[in-house]
Order: structure tokens, then C-alpha cells, then sequence
């Protein structure tokens, strides 16, 4: 460094190993992460404002509460079955079954919560239950994966016609189930008061900020370089615009009116996720068997178990997607888990910035991503247009998102060794 | 040092099938130097080193570990020694950062498995510092943004920060320049200073020459010289490894031209 400090200043050094000192720290960071391919929630961000902004002005009621509502619940169901292919694609497997086992989760609670059968249990009872079935089926197939290393491809392409088969089987008769349960209605149709709404955006910029507290205080207490403070204090402000916006806004509405239990249940999950992925030594695992797996196995990790339960966190979270899916339209039918349920889960995830070569990404993504394909597609339906315009514009979002993600791969490549 | 080695292996014998990898070799390594272990490819280097892993189990012979005899199963066994390996590419993940790789698989956490971060910070900072690896800017960046050298110096700064005693370098300086070659040996000069015992196997006589205390020369699987590097030159040493004739050695006592 201390050379560096010297010829640093003009003369381009080698990357990351003689960084000058005297570039201010948040554009230092910036370089930094875009340098290792990590380029954070910023273009995304902007990418969500700039939709928004534009459909305001090009549909009359695009910005308005009731939508907003609509585009909560239907980004939530894509958004749970993303946290699950977040952490699939970390590991670098793919999961292409989750759009039928989530069809098998809705497929458990319709049948369980079915008046007069034989097998009527409770709402909510039922709701573990198919969790806990969708839950084992990933962790069958990641089985197979792990142990016998039948490539994740296959193996859950196989799972996609199986279970697919199972659904048209059993609804073969019937056609279709309707849903009755109140509980499991409510996963996509209560809304909660305006007093609940503010409190609900209160506790999680509360719990936010003494998650960043903690930690701050936590590197303060070892002596550690704390981050820059610019930037945690503007993130804190996006968290509470976000929330306490957003309530806003659902407030607004005239009937549904409020906040939507979707779109906590999915915030609810992104705290949960996030925190297992980044605070735990399972989520450590999981990014380290996604960057080298080779490594993490000489360091000592148990590589088959980290793949079997994130096959089962897939499986589980395509479960509790499929419910909020098929408590929107109160039933399940023939085709569910059919159309682009799969493909928009899988790109949401990258268009949110995973990476499909394993060990790079976040939780959020799967959020930010599932916010824009759901946004996107709100936003064209009431300004007009047709399915079709609402795919190619899906498309291209998704071509764009993953360009953007192997440039900033091959800087990585070309700063690193 | 009372003289006994820190490692020391009688009569190991492995073979593959039909092929005889190892032949009554035997090797020993004290606390404080450096041991370097050469010979072509196919010498049994890499067998020999694996047997010491507890990759492979020999097929005969024994290990001795501070003078009592041991059975390694495994990593997990030889870690619980005080033996590491660094493997030349396979050490670190990319896409973790320093510290993150420092701790790999032995993560700081509390009961509920929360990784404890700070802790983890402060000490991959200490162990870098002790070692004198001050060329990384930033602990907290991912190791895909650092150079051949820096990697080496976290991949054997991992390996030594858990107490160990023996490490073991599998060509540490293969696919570095010459200033982090002569960074990493530096590095593997210090680590012997400090008093662990040290490994290194090298194609590079340069790198041996720079580093070592004493030179094993294995050639078709046989023990073919002991060198003491102050006693000896390349040429020796590369007669050996060409052409050597199988000798047995026995302890410390070198042959094959050099008196003690």
C-alpha cells in the first residue's frame, strides 16, 4: 500500500491489489462491487421506478390503490416459488419442477380442506401439511441429484412431467376444486385496516433498522471498519419509503381496501430467506458449494446434505406460492401450474440478478425481480395490450437483465487473477 | 527439539491394482523446517501426500505423528492431528470473500447457527497480519478480485490459522509470476520460522532451493535421496530425480553423495 499510495494516482495499477486510498469510500464500494460482478439493487431499482413512472402516465388507472393491490397479489405467488429457485440457482442446479409441485401443494389443500370428504381437516393444518408433502418431494429429487448425480435438470424435468401427470389424474373427474377454506382464502383476499397497515410498515422499518444497528454495532464492538454510513442511512430511508409508501397507497383503495396479507407473507419470507441465507452457516454452505464445490467439500461441508435441503426449501416454497395462487381464483384446475408460472419464477430470479453459473445472488432478487415481471405485466394489461406484447416485453426485460449479468461477469474475470 | 520428527512415515507401500505407487518409502518432516518433496511426475508424490491426508490408507507401513503411531482416515482425521493440505486451485470459492474463505466449513456461530461476522473479521485480520500478508486491500473482498499470489497467501493462511503443526503445499507457486512466487515463498520461509513443519512439493528446483531445509527425492515410487539443500546442488538433485537409484533411507541420515 504504501507504494501504492505513490504511483496509485495516475497510472492505471493492477486492479483490486494497489487500490489508491484516497477515492472517496461510496464510490470506492461501487467499483468495488461492480468489479466482483456484484452490482447490487441499484439498476433494478431504478428499472421498477422507471416502469411505474411510465405506466402512470400511459394507463389512467395504473396508479391507484386497487392495482396497486392487484400487482402484490399477483407478484406474491411468483415471488415465493423465486425465493426457491434463488437458492437452487446458487447452488448452480436448476429446478424446472416447481411450477407442478406447486400445483401439488394447491392440489393437497383443495382436496384436504373439502367439505364432507372423508379427509376434511383444518385451513390451516392443511396448508403444513402440503407444505411439508412439496417440501419431501424436493428433497426426493435432490436426492437423486446428490447421490446419485443425475443432473438437477433432468431429474426435476422428469418431476415436472410427473407431477404434472399426477395433477391431470387426480383432477380428471372433478375438473376442477373449488376452495372454500377461509384460511387458505385468506392467504390471497384478506387485507388488513389501515391501523394494521401502518403498524405492519412501523415494525419492519423497526426491524430493519435494528438489524443494521446490530450489526453495526456489532463490527463497532471488534474494532472493525463499519460501512459507509451514507449508504446504510439511504437504504434505511428506502426500507421505510418502501413500506410506509406502499401502505399508503393500499390504503387508498376502495374495495379490496388496505394492505394485502400477500404481499406481507412475501415480505415476511424475504426477511426469513435473506437471513438464512446470509447470517447462517447453512446459507455460507450453500454459497460456498455454489462457488466451488470441490472446495467446500475439502473444507469439510457435507455437500449432498446442502443439496438436499435446498431442494426441499424449492420444494416448500413452490408449495406455499401454489396456495396463494389458487386461493386468488378460489380453485384448482386442470391447468394449473401450466402457462408461464415456471419460466416468470425462474426469471425473476435472474432479471433480480442470480446468477444461473451458481454462487452469486441474493434472496431480494427473487422479490425485486418477481416486482417487475408483475409490475410489466399489470402495467401493459391496463394500458391495452395483449398477452403477447406482455411476453416479448418479458423477454426482453429478462434478455437485458441477464446481458447486464455476464458483463458484469466478465469484468469480474478480467479484474480478478 | 528433541530430534524426534514431527511426521514421520516407515516402509509405506501403496499400490493401485496392478500398479505399485509407493514402495517402502519413507519420509520425515521436523517442527521449523521445510521439507521439500520432489521428483517427475509419477514419482508418487502426490500418492505419498494423499497417504498423509488420509486420502489413501497405505497398503502396509506406518505413520508416526510426535512419535506415536497413528491411523488417519481422513481429512477430518488429519485436520484433528494438526496436518493441512493445500491443494494448488482447489482451496478457495470465488465467489466468498476472505474471511469467508478463512472459515470455510469452521464458521464462528452460536447455538442457533448465526455466523458471528465480527469475530471472524478481527481474527482472519490477525492471522493474515501475523503471517505478514499485507498486500490485501480489503479482507471483505471476494478472492475472484485478487491476484494468483494473494490467493496463495489466503489458501495457506487458512490452513495454518487452526493450530496446525504440518502443512502441506501442493505446488503453491504453479501458476504465479516471479514477485508473488517470491511472495509465496517468503511466506512458506516465515510459516517455518514460526515453528510448524512444513511441506512443499515443487517441479520448481528454483522454488526448492529458495525454500528448503532438506529435499526428499522420490523417483517411480521409491526413496532415491535425502539432500540437506546446504550440502548439495540442482544438478545433484535433478540427477536423482532423473536418473536416482532406489536407496533406503533410514531417519535423517543423508545419503546419496552428502555427509552429515
Amino acid at each position: 500500500m504504501t507504494t501504492a499510495d505513490v504511483v496509485g494516482q495516475d497510472q492505471p495499477a493492477p486492479p483490486a491489489e494497489e487500490t489508491p486510498a484516497g477515492l472517496p469510500g461510496l464510490y470506492r464500494r461501487a467499483l468495488d462491487n461492480v468489479k466482483s460482478g456484484n452490482l447490487g439493487v441499484l439498476p433494478i431499482a431504478l428499472g421498477i421506478v422507471f416502469i411505474v413512472v411510465f405506466f402512470s402516465f400511459k394507463a389512467t388507472n395504473f396508479f391507484t390503490g386497487n392495482n396497486f393491490d392487484n400487482i402484490i397479489i399477483q407478484m406474491a405467488g411468483t415471488a415465493m416459488l423465486a425465493y426457491g429457485v434463488v437458492f437452487v440457482l446458487l447452488l448452480g442446479e436448476i429446478d424446472l419442477s416447481i411450477s407442478y409441485v406447486a400445483g401439488i401443494g394447491a392440489l393437497t389443500v383443495a382436496e384436504l380442506q373439502l367439505a364432507g370428504s372423508s379427509h376434511h381437516i383444518n385451513g390451516l393444518l392443511a396448508m403444513v401439511v402440503a407444505v411439508a408433502i412439496c417440501a419431501a418431494i424436493g428433497g426426493l429429487q435432490g436426492s437423486i441429484v446428490a447421490f446419485v448425480g443425475v443432473p438437477s435438470f433432468v431429474v426435476t424435468l422428469a418431476g415436472f412431467l410427473i407431477w404434472q401427470g399426477v395433477i391431470l389424474q387426480v383432477l380428471e373427474q372433478p375438473g376442477s376444486i373449488i376452495i372454500q377454506d377461509r384460511w387458505i382464502n385468506y392467504t390471497a383476499s384478506y387485507f388488513f385496516s389501515d391501523e394494521a397497515g401502518w403498524i405492519i410498515a412501523a415494525v419492519i422499518t423497526a426491524i430493519y433498522a435494528v438489524t443494521v444497528l446490530g450489526s453495526v454495532l456489532g463490527k463497532r464492538r471488534a474494532g472493525i471498519a463499519i460501512g459507509n454510513p451514507g449508504l446504510v442511512i439511504a437504504k434505511l430511508v428506502g426500507v421505510a419509503v418502501a413500506s410506509f409508501g406502499t401502505v399508503a397507497i393500499c390504503n387508498h383503495a376502495r374495495v379490496p381496501h388496505g394492505l394485502p396479507l400477500a404481499g406481507v407473507l412475501v415480505v415476511i419470507f424475504l426477511v426469513v430467506l435473506t437471513f438464512l441465507a446470509k447470517r447462517t452457516t447453512f446459507g455460507r454452505h450453500v454459497y460456498a458449494v455454489g462457488g466451488n464445490a470441490e472446495a467446500a467439500r475439502r473444507a469439510g461441508i457435507n455437500v449432498a446434505r446442502i443439496r438436499i435441503l435446498v431442494f426441499m426449501i424449492s420444494g416448500a416454497m413452490a408449495a406455499i406460492g401454489g396456495i396463494i395462487l389458487a386461493a386468488n381464483v378460489n380453485s384448482v384446475d386442470l391447468n394449473f401450474g401450466g402457462g408461464t408460472l415456471l419460466l416468470n419464477s425462474i426469471a425473476a430470479a435472474v432479471i433480480g440478478g442470480v446468477s444461473l453459473f451458481g454462487g452469486r445472488g441474493e434472496v431480494r432478487a427473487a422479490f425485486l425481480g418477481a416486482l417487475v415481471i408483475a409490475t410489466v405485466s399489470n402495467g401493459l394489461n391496463t394500458a391495452g395490450y395483449q398477452t403477447g406484447v406482455i411476453y416479448v416485453v418479458t423477454g426482453v426485460i429478462l434478455l437485458l437483465a441477464v446481458t447486464l449479468d455476464t458483463i458484469a461477469r466478465r469484468l469480474q474475470v478480467r479484474s480478478g487473477r | 527439539m528433541d530430534g524426534t520428527p514431527l511426521l514421520q512415515l516407515r516402509s509405506i507401500t501403496k499400490s493401485f491394482g496392478s500398479v505399485q505407487a509407493l514402495s517402502d518409502v519413507d519420509f520425515a518432516v521436523q517442527s521449523g523446517e521445510v521439507m521439500a518433496l520432489v521428483g517427475d511426475n509419477g514419482a508418487g508424490k502426490s500418492t505419498l501426500v494423499k497417504c498423509i491426508a488420509g486420502t489413501h490408507s497405505p497398503d502396509s507401513g506406518e505413520i508416526l505423528f510426535e512419535g506415536n503411531e497413528v491411523q488417519i482416515h481422513g481429512p477430518k482425521d488429519a485436520a484433528k492431528l494438526g496436518i493441512e493440505v493445500v491443494y494448488q486451485d482447489l482451496a478457495l470459492c470465488d465467489n466468498l470473500d476472505v474471511v469467508q474463505n478463512m472459515y470455510l466449513g469452521r464458521e464462528a456461530h452460536d447455538r442457533l447457527q448465526r455466523l458471528k461476522e465480527p469475530i471472524m473479521e478481527q481474527r482472519t485480520a490477525e492471522t493474515l497480519k501475523s503471517l505478514a500478508v499485507t498486500t490485501i486491500s480489503s479482507i471483505r473482498q471476494p478472492v475472484a478480485t485478487l491476484s494468483g499470489g494473494q490467493r496463495q497467501s489466503v489458501a495457506v493462511a487458512k490452513a495454518v490459522q487452526w493450530n496446525s503443526k504440518l502443512v502441506i503445499l501442493d505446488e503453491p507457486t504453479a501458476a504465479l509470476g516471479v514477485a508473488q512466487t517470491e511472495q509465496v515463498l517468503a511466506l512458506v520461509r516465515r510459516l517455518a520460522e514460526q515453528g510448524l513443519a512444513v511441506v512443499i512439493i515443487s517441479h520448481n528446483l528454483h522454488d526448492v532451493f529458495e525454500t528448503a531445509t532438506r529435499i526428499t527425492v522420490l523417483r517411480l515410487g521409491r526413496n532415491v535421496g535425502l539432500f540437506e539443500r546446504e550440502k548439495t546442488t540442482p544438478n545433484e538433485v535433478v540427477h536423482a530425480i532423473t536418473a536416482g537409484v532406489p536407496t533406503k533411507v533410514s531417519g535423517i541420515t543423508p545419503t546419496a553423495g552428502a555427509t552429515s
